[in-house]
């Protein structure tokens, strides 16, 4: 990017599954508060806002209209991004190309979902071609579904290192003050007892829908240093869509697919010299929908060898004390409210690198961590964030 | 800005009532299929992809999904803008500017044929407070064009001048919809839809596509043969609640003007912008939406739309495509605009072709009365 950018400033709610007790606005206004109290700035020191939502999960148009008001956006410029799982990686990307070009100094991206307000299984299912797959796609657990079982059939995991997962996962939400499910689960028994949605994918193997916010605030180099004392920098992002007839491409039964992450880590890794990336990378926040995705996507991003990721949470290799911690904050299995689910992943990257983030800060010190995103049909963003440049 | 932003190429569908011919991605691509053959490039050449569509519009869940494979974003970037397109011609500017990409497509497209609109746009207000009153973007805007017309003074035959005008110029334009001969009684003779908005009033339903392709200022020197600039871009939300809102002064679409003016260092926007194409869905927002851009004082949009300076050889011609009344989808509608400010300072704009254009002013809004607002301004030097 032609000028720097760095995270000056993160604020989450509470992730829940119902929040009867404030509107949209209201909601989205506790993150942006603790945002600006983090970055200690005042709602008059923002000069452009993105927003990031899936419309569709509300049944609400132009969201970011209904919430200008509460969020302090009156008078000001700033847009909506829409785009599936991988929204909110756009708005954090498209904040960072507002100050980068030298339009604005301080950008805030502004993200959320509430789906106590709707329904996300509905939603996702109306993303099928509607004429001709309308009624045969079922939203995401399905999908997943098929995931996990090419991934059981062709890594040789099993149900029990899926278990490891959610009890790696909740360990973390347990700590972690915003997560949605904390289960305090003890064992993986308690984990298999939990009941099949579609075979493989049990209750605790997926993400639940969740009502929450999270906002970044962007800087530009110039304003970063004086604004926080430990910004974290926006070292570089790539995102990487396909087109939704390649898709089923969560899982690859054929193994002649390309899958979005491969092309996304070979732009990101070597733009910025990253050849060995459990070496060279110290964390990773993953947009993992369910447990057996996980450890697909350790793959993928090339955290170990192909058929190697259950071995990965098997070793602990990704627990909060191992050597690559992977969603200290208990991910997204834990709490997903989609339209802010990559601005969390990148926020909690974030904290983890100031050393931040409390009861959940990894062991080992972070200072260079990757955050993804994953959407659509198997849409990619990663961002590489570091302590200094 | 160390560099410049360079518009390449742009081009449109012609837009109808009903293109039940084909779906938003055919659409779409017959548009995407033009910049293409006129740049040479191919869509494996473009880096990024800014499309503009909206889920209940489209009627689906991730509206983008539909246009991945004619837009180039297989395994491509590419980001999806929910405000009118003008924003995704702003996005496609800062991507271009922040040094990450080089060549961005740009896309809109809308089919209001196949929405049910006052359904769609009874969900964009607050769901609690608002919704059941039974308001969309119609009803909304006869508020508007109440409060403004009481306020000022603004006659219903002003409004219908408006629409004669517009309707007038569209006649020289290959891409509109509904040019029409027809007279100010014609417009106050209308069937009234919502007081004072009457059928003529308003834009119709409306069908179609626009592309562009926003490159670095190397590359579009290269790549076009009359490359135009973004030289000043901004846009502003308004507070969303209508009785919070002082509906005859359009605050957002002003402080947008200002920036974007500030930036183009431009002073007096009636004598140094040779071109103007606005977004007016409705025929009261010309007027307002003038004064709002600083063409005229507050409250004097009635009597610049009875002068002459704003037609054709006037001294600010204000859209001589016709504009969006004859019919433009929302969304389109302001990403049209630039379009059409950038035939103008090409010098290709045909019929409608303002001699000697050099700067122009592209405006679009989205949401309820204005809610949010957009301007740019192009050069050709």
């Amino acid at each position: 990017m032609a000028g720097r950018v760095a995270i000056v400033g993160v604020g989450q709610t509470h992730h829940t599954t119902r929040r009867n007790d404030v509107n949209m606005a209201e909601m989205v206004g506790e993150a942006v508060r603790a945002a600006l109290a983090d970055a200690q700035l005042s709602i008059k020191d923002i000069e452009a806002f993105i927003f990031s939502n899936m419309e569709a999960f509300e049944g609400v148009l132009l969201p970011d209209h209904g919430m200008v008001a509460e969020v302090g956006a009156v008078g000001k410029p700033g847009l909506k991004v829409t785009g599936g799982g991988t929204t909110g990686s756009e708005a954090v990307g498209e904040g960072c190309h507002m100050i980068s070009a030298g339009l604005y100094d301080i950008t805030m991206v502004v993200s959320w979902q509430k789906h106590d307000c709707g329904d996300a299984t509905a939603g996702i299912s109306a993303a099928a071609v509607p004429t001709f797959a309308k009624g045969m796609v079922t939203g995401a657990v399905s999908e997943f579904a098929k995931q996990a079982l090419s991934y059981m059939k062709e890594s040789g995991a099993k149900e029990e290192h899926a278990a490891m997962v959610r009890l790696k996962a909740d360990r973390g939400a347990c700590r972690n003050p915003y997560s949605h499910l904390k289960l305090g689960l003890g064992s993986i028994d308690e984990v298999l007892q939990s009941p099949y949605l579609v075979w493989p994918i049990r209750l605790y193997d997926f993400c639940p829908q969740s009502c929450g916010a999270c906002v970044i605030i962007l800087a530009s180099e110039k304003r970063a240093k004086k604004i926080h004392k430990k910004p974290v920098w926006v070292a570089d992002f790539v995102v990487v869509h396909q087109e939704p007839f390649r898709a089923g491409s969560f899982g690859d039964p054929t193994g002649t697919e390309t899958y979005s992450q491969h092309v996304a880590c070979e732009r990101l890794y070597k733009r910025n010299g990253i050849t060995n990336v459990r070496k060279q990378v110290d964390l990773a926040e993953i947009y993992e929908p369910s447990t057996w995705e996980e450890m697909s996507l350790y793959e993928h991003f090339y955290f170990c060898e192909k058929n190697e990721g259950w071995k990965l949470i098997e070793k602990g290799v990704t627990d909060i004390e191992g050597d690559f911690p992977v969603n200290c904050s208990g991910g997204v299995i834990a709490s997903n409210p989609i339209g802010a689910t990559p601005v969390i992943r990148i926020a909690e990257a974030a904290l983890q690198i100031r050393g931040d983030a409390g009861e959940h800060q990894a062991t080992r010190d972070i200072k260079t961590a990757i955050a993804t995103a994953l959407g659509g049909p198997n849409w990619t963003a990663m961002f590489l964030l570091k302590r200094s440049l | 800005m160390a560099q410049r932003a360079g518009i390449v190429a742009v081009a449109q569908t012609k837009y109808h009532p009903n293109r039940a011919d084909v779906n938003e991605a055919e659409l779409a691509y017959e548009a995407i299929k033009q910049v293409l053959e006129e740049t040479g490039l191919t869509l494996s050449d473009i880096d990024s992809v800014v499309t503009c569509c909206q889920d209940a519009w489209d009627g689906r869940t991730i509206a983008s999904l539909n246009l991945q494979h004619v837009v180039g974003a297989h395994f491509g970037h590419e980001f999806t803008v929910a405000e009118d397109g003008i924003n995704a011609a702003y996005v496609a500017m800062s991507q271009v500017l922040s040094g990450d990409h080089e060549t961005v497509l740009v896309e809109s497209h809308m089919k209001e044929s196949q929405g049910e609109k006052s359904l769609i746009e009874n969900a964009g207000f607050d769901a609690i407070l608002m919704r059941q009153l039974g308001l969309d973007f119609t009803s909304a805007a006869a508020l508007q064009a109440r409060r403004y017309m009481d306020k000022y003074g603004i006659t219903p035959e002003q409004c219908a001048k408006a629409v004669v005008r517009n309707h007038g110029n569209a006649k020289n334009n290959p891409f509109a919809q509904g040019p029409m001969d027809i007279t100010v009684d014609d417009v106050l003779g209308s069937e009234m839809l919502v007081s004072p908005i009457r059928l003529l009033d308003a834009k119709p339903i409306s069908d179609g596509a626009c592309v562009m392709i926003v490159a670095t200022e190397e590359k579009a020197k290269k790549l076009a043969r009359k490359p135009v600039w973004i030289t000043g871009v901004s846009n502003c939300y308004e507070t969303h609640y209508l009785g919070d809102r002082e509906l005859a002064d359009c605050d957002a679409l002003v402080k947008a003007a200002m920036r974007a003016y500030s930036m183009a260092g431009i002073k007096d926007p009636l004598s140094e912008i040779d071109v103007a194409e606005i977004s007016t869905e409705y025929s009261y927002q010309e007027p307002l939406w003038m004064e709002g851009l600083g063409f005229c004082g507050r409250g004097e949009g009635g009597k610049l739309a009875d002068s002459r300076s704003i037609e054709m050889g006037g001294q600010l011609p204000v859209n001589p495509s016709g504009g969006v009344l004859p019919g433009n989808p929302n969304g389109v509608a302001g990403m049209a605009r630039i379009a059409e400010a950038v035939l103008q300072l090409r010098g290709e704009a045909g019929a409608r072709q303002v001699k000697g254009a050099k700067v122009g002013l592209a405006h679009g809004y989205t949401g309820i009365c204005g809610q949010h607002q957009a301007v740019m301004i192009l050069a050709n030097v």
